[in-house]
This record gives structure tokens, sequence and C-alpha cells, in this order.
């Protein structure tokens, strides 16, 4: 699964709750370069369906994958313009 | 009987446009468009804050901060008690009440108590805490980071006696309900909290 992209960058909000999961995301991603693939771990459970909600809604960045293993949630976010 | 198509079609040429000017005009159209689909090209979001308690002063910023990850141009007109979430020594001691909400674990002849409204605001600044739920000076800076237009009301600002400078750098004051009314206008989402 993973083996698809290669991450330039990991973004750790564990333990933050809504709305700063996908507040940082916004900035991290910022900071990439289009192509490149932000991972973001994160505990809060809501960030499934908003980091999900936040990609479509949002011109520049797609959802690459989301995972979750032991209470961690990861998703894969890349810049795309 | 057969001749009529001929002379219709040889009127019809006649009072045509031209092959040139259909093609001006379809630039004309399309100069229009673009500019048209130019200006809607940015999404905003006009809130109007007007609570001050410390659980309303929430959704406004977290609504906010949120909107602007999205890339919407967000203003935020507070008025009111709303005014304390941008004054920056009062948003810092922003309240719960503790009578008038039937879920507060305390009962509200209980709750009528002097001195009550401190206590049920520090259990709640305690499970804000516990959660690492952002506080509200994180979010207000975290939006007025992101660009978000935080705007305090004139017209409460002298009614409430506050200074201009008690405010966090970045709120824009000298506005009124016109400004709020041309951005809730000109939005895509217009909130009252």
């Amino acid at each position: 699964m993973s083996a698809e992209f290669d991450i330039a960058e990991t973004l750790d909000v564990k333990g933050e709750s809504c709305p700063m999961p996908v507040v940082k995301t916004k900035g991290a991603i910022d900071g990439l370069a289009e192509g490149e693939v932000l991972e973001v771990l994160a505990t809060d459970s809501g960030s499934m369906s908003d980091i999900d909600g936040w990609a479509s809604g949002t011109d520049g960045v797609e959802l690459v994958d989301q995972q979750e293993s032991d209470d961690v949630y990861k998703h894969y976010v890349r810049r795309t313009e | 009987m057969s001749t009529d198509t001929p002379d219709a079609a040889a009127d019809e040429t006649a009072d045509a446009p031209s092959r040139a000017e259909l093609a001006a005009r379809v630039d004309e159209l399309e100069d229009a468009l673009a500019e048209a689909t130019d200006e809607d090209d940015t999404r905003k979001m006009s809130i109007i804050a007007t609570k001050g308690t410390l659980d309303m002063a929430y959704p406004p910023l977290i609504l906010a901060s949120t909107a602007a990850a999205f890339g919407y141009e967000v203003t935020v007109f507070h008025t009111f008690w709303g005014l304390d979430i941008l004054h920056e020594e009062r948003s810092k001691k922003l309240k719960l009440s503790s009578v008038g909400n039937p879920n507060m674990p305390v009962p509200n002849a209980v709750a009528a108590l002097p001195g009550m409204d401190r206590v049920t605001t520090r259990m709640m600044e305690k499970k804000i805490e516990d959660n690492d739920t952002a506080t509200i000076e994180e979010l207000l800076e975290t939006s007025l980071d992101m660009g978000v237009e935080f705007q305090a009301c004139q017209m409460t600002i002298d009614l409430m006696d506050y200074d201009e400078n008690d405010f966090y750098d970045g709120v824009t004051t000298g506005v009124g309900a016109a400004t709020a009314l041309q951005d809730m206008a000109d939005a895509d989402i217009q909130l009252l909290v």
C-alpha cells in the first residue's frame, strides 16, 4: 500500500483535537512542493472523516491513502499544484 | 414554388452578421464569461459572532480556522458579547454559565449560588486541558495567522467602553453593520453564532 509513494514530510498531531489536525495539515502541505506527499499522524478519530472532507473540498490537494493502526490514524495527502 | 427557397436564403444572407462579426461576438462573450467566473473564484465565508461565553466562543473560531484551511476568505464580525473573544484580557477569562443549561451537572437552584459560574468554568477549562482541545487564544492566533479577518463592531466597542488597543493585534476596528452586510452578501456561507 505505502510503497506507491514516497513520504516527503511527517506531521505529528497526535493528542490534538478538532480543528487542529486539519488546520495544521493545511499549514504543512503549503510547505511542500507539487507532487510531494505529507504523512499526518493523528489520534483524533474524527480526523478520518475531516481530512477526507478537507482534501476533497480543497483545491491543490489529494488524499492518497488513510490507515488506522494501534489507535493512530495515518493520512497521506499529496500536494497537486 | 421551388424558387421560394433560394430567394429566402438570399435575404437571410444579406441580413445575417458576417463571419468576422460573429467571431468578434464570440470573443466578447468569452471575455465576459472569464470575468464572471474569475470573480467568484475565491470562496468566502462570513460569520457574525454575538456570544462571549466560553462554550459559544468555540464554534466561530473552529469554523473560521477550518474554512481558512479549505482556502476560504473568512470574515468574522464580532458584536456585543462576541467582542470579548477578540479582547486580549477578557478572552482569557471567558466563563461558562452554570444556569440556564439543563445539561449542566448541577441543578439550577444550586447553580445560581454566588461563585458557581467560576466552578463550572474551571470544570470546563480542566476538560479542555485534559482533552488537548485548543484554547480560545490558540484558535484565535492560528486563525489570524491563516489570514482570517476579525472585525470588532465599533458601535459595541463604544457601548461597552472598550479601548481599541485592548484587542489582539490584527483585529479590524471601525466597522459596522453595513460592512458585515456587504461581507454576507458576497459570501458563499453566512452564519450567525
